[in-house]
């Protein structure tokens, strides 16, 4: 390492500008977590205080286990997301892998058309996905927004991992096929654990909106059972009374599964993004 | 019987011809070399005999049979390539086991084979290690190796030296030759570098832009090239080539002399100036312009002290002296 990366101001400098980022980005999440723990004139007088004997109180959580099947909310926004990420990954890795790997008319076109999506907002196509959805009645099950998610997941998807994809040992796959294995087995042995951090990558820019989405489900699957978290928790936001307490604790309580499969994915989401980097 | 047999192979890709008319045959135990510059369809010809690539058009016959639909695991190949091409997640024992697995082997068999493999190419202590942990000379045995346990009766080599350091070259050229002699096997061996052609081929393939220019053994090609490109292609330094009527006014052919044939001589009929020299110990190569500006390199065996600027003239036995019509081909004395 040189001179100048070492000196001590200069690490400080760069501490305190990231520190400062960290903090920032940090705050909302601290100040939704402390005022999920007190009570709402505390909430409301000094929101920006810690709990304290006094203004501590878990009324919130209490009316959040009470009112609406909470854990069931989870459930469904966990199936939604696992499974609306899982489909994402293998049908958008199973095309990269065509586009990048196969030559064959059209090749080029097909791409460009997979990667439309990206450029164009699914929401825009929301009256014909509810059309379509009563059509086919799916309306009010969670296979609604499983579809929906997949589709709009698709195209960046594909996009990304095909780019990667290209990068895999032409030769790798070669031998692959010399040896007998099937393209299958190419795909799933040789190729995808090479992709793995775009593939990472890929998962938690689609999990963060899908996990947060408030459309689809509201226009979707707005049933008691197939409500998702983001849906449930509105019921405490009423147009003249909003029962913050409540709020607060269900947005509290909705960021832990996120930050667990972030956690899964991030190691090797931060791979993915330096994989470039120090080639 | 002969191990392979192309006929009439035509390779497109999209409008480009990549191989035009390919036709050759490789006799059991042999070792060809397919030599040519980068982008010459060599390659891709290898690619073709592998099933890799599907020829536009023609036939590929391996021992004999017709093997142009065939999927390159059925076609009895071993390849190697230049990048080696291991699977990261296998052990090296993995890397060599997996395509006896595919052919669904006894245990005891893909056992003793990779046994066997591993003893020859000095792989023992390396069985259990992982791809990443070995290094490039260590991984190319390991590739080789993979190859070897399926008893192929065609191996095939893509550049499989360029990737590692001189002095390993030099050492896994010898070793590549020993294996040929040990497993009397037909090797079909591509490469860019003249020197790994002579050393190694009983057969030499010389293409360019897709065409076969040239096939015959090293010294056959090396002594009696058919063509200027041959002729300048194979032999370090490259051969030189100047208009012959520097020798004779009115000559409008091409002359060709290699430099090793030529000599400095008082009465000589070359007349040149030494632009740069090159002391190498064993040898000394002199690089002149001769009168009308082509550099022509001269190489003498010993050490010579030979001043930059001086005039010397050069001649040459007239045996060693080839011709080259204006298109390239050679012509007789």
């Amino acid at each position: 390492m040189n001179k100048a990366r070492r000196n001590p101001l200069n690490i400080a400098a760069a501490h305190a500008i990231l520190l400062t980022y960290t903090a920032i980005a940090l705050f909302p999440v601290f100040v939704i977590l402390i005022n999920s723990f007190k009570t709402r004139k505390a909430i409301f007088r000094e929101p920006l205080t810690l709990p304290n004997e006094e203004s501590f109180s878990l009324i919130g959580y209490q009316t959040v286990m009470q009112q609406g099947d909470f854990f069931l909310y989870f459930q469904n926004s966990m199936i939604v997301t696992v499974t609306s990420l899982f489909f994402i990954l293998l049908f958008g890795a199973m095309a990269a892998f065509a586009l990048s790997e196969y030559r064959f008319r059209g090749n080029t076109l097909m791409g460009l058309y997979l990667a439309l999506g990206i450029m164009i907002p699914i929401r825009i196509g929301t009256v014909a996905i509810l059309e379509m959805m009563v059509a086919s009645g799916l309306v009010n099950t969670l296979w609604a927004l499983i579809l929906v998610y997949t589709a709009s997941g698709l195209p960046l998807a594909v996009f990304i991992l095909s780019e990667f994809m290209r990068q895999v040992s032409d030769d790798l796959k070669n031998a692959g096929r010399i040896d007998g294995l099937s393209e299958y087995t190419i795909f799933f042995r040789l190729v995808v654990p090479l992709v793995r951090p775009a593939m990472a990558t890929v998962a938690v820019f689609n999990m963060i909106p899908i996990w947060n989405d408030l459309w689809f489900p509201l226009i979707l699957a707005s049933s008691e059972a197939t409500k998702t978290l983001t849906l449930g928790s509105q019921v405490f936001i009423g147009q003249f009374v909003t029962d913050w307490n409540a709020v607060l604790s269900a947005l509290s309580m909705a960021i832990l599964p996120v930050m667990v499969l972030y956690v899964i994915f991030s190691r090797q989401l931060i791979r993915g993004i330096t994989s470039g980097a120090v080639k | 019987m002969t191990a392979l047999k192309l006929n009439g192979v035509n390779k497109k890709f999209g409008r480009v011809q990549v191989l035009n008319d390919i036709s050759l045959e490789v006799e059991e135990g042999e070792f060809v070399v397919f030599v040519g510059p980068s982008g010459c369809g060599k390659s891709t010809l290898l690619r073709v005999i592998a099933g890799l690539e599907d020829a536009s058009s023609g036939e590929v016959f391996i021992a004999g049979e017709k093997m142009n639909l065939t999927p390159p695991a059925r076609r009895g190949i071993g390849m190697v390539f230049q990048s080696y091409a291991l699977y990261p997640h296998l052990d090296v024992r993995g890397n060599m086991a997996l395509a006896l697995k595919q052919e669904r082997q006894p245990k005891s068999v893909i056992e003793e084979r990779i046994t066997e493999a591993s003893r020859m190419l000095d792989l023992d202590a390396y069985l259990d290690r992982r791809p990443s942990e070995l290094s490039g000379g260590q991984r190319q045995r390991v590739a080789i190796g993979r190859a070897i346990v399926r008893q192929p009766k065609l191996f095939l080599f893509d550049e499989p030296l360029s990737n590692l350091d001189a002095a390993l070259r030099m050492n896994t050229r010898i070793e590549i030759s020993n294996l040929h002699r040990q497993l009397n096997a037909t090797m079909i061996y591509v490469t860019h570098d003249q020197t790994e052609a002579m050393t190694l081929a009983d057969k030499i393939v010389v293409l360019r832009d897709g065409w076969i220019e040239q096939v015959g053994s090293p010294m056959q090609l090396y002594n009696d090239p058919a063509n200027q490109f041959v002729a300048g292609f194979l032999g370090s330094p490259a051969m030189n080539f100047l208009p012959a009527s520097l020798l004779n006014a009115g000559d409008e052919r091409i002359f060709g002399i290699r430099p090793e044939d030529l000599v400095i001589a008082a009465n000589g009929p070359l007349a040149a100036k030494v632009t740069h020299v090159e002391h190498l110990g064993g040898d000394t190569n002199v690089v002149l312009e001769a009168s009308n500006g082509t550099p022509i390199t001269l190489r003498l065996f010993g050490q010579h002290d030979i001043g930059f600027g001086a005039a010397l003239k050069l001649g040459f036995p007239a045996g060693k002296a080839f011709y080259f019509d204006s298109d390239g081909k050679r012509v007789a004395a």
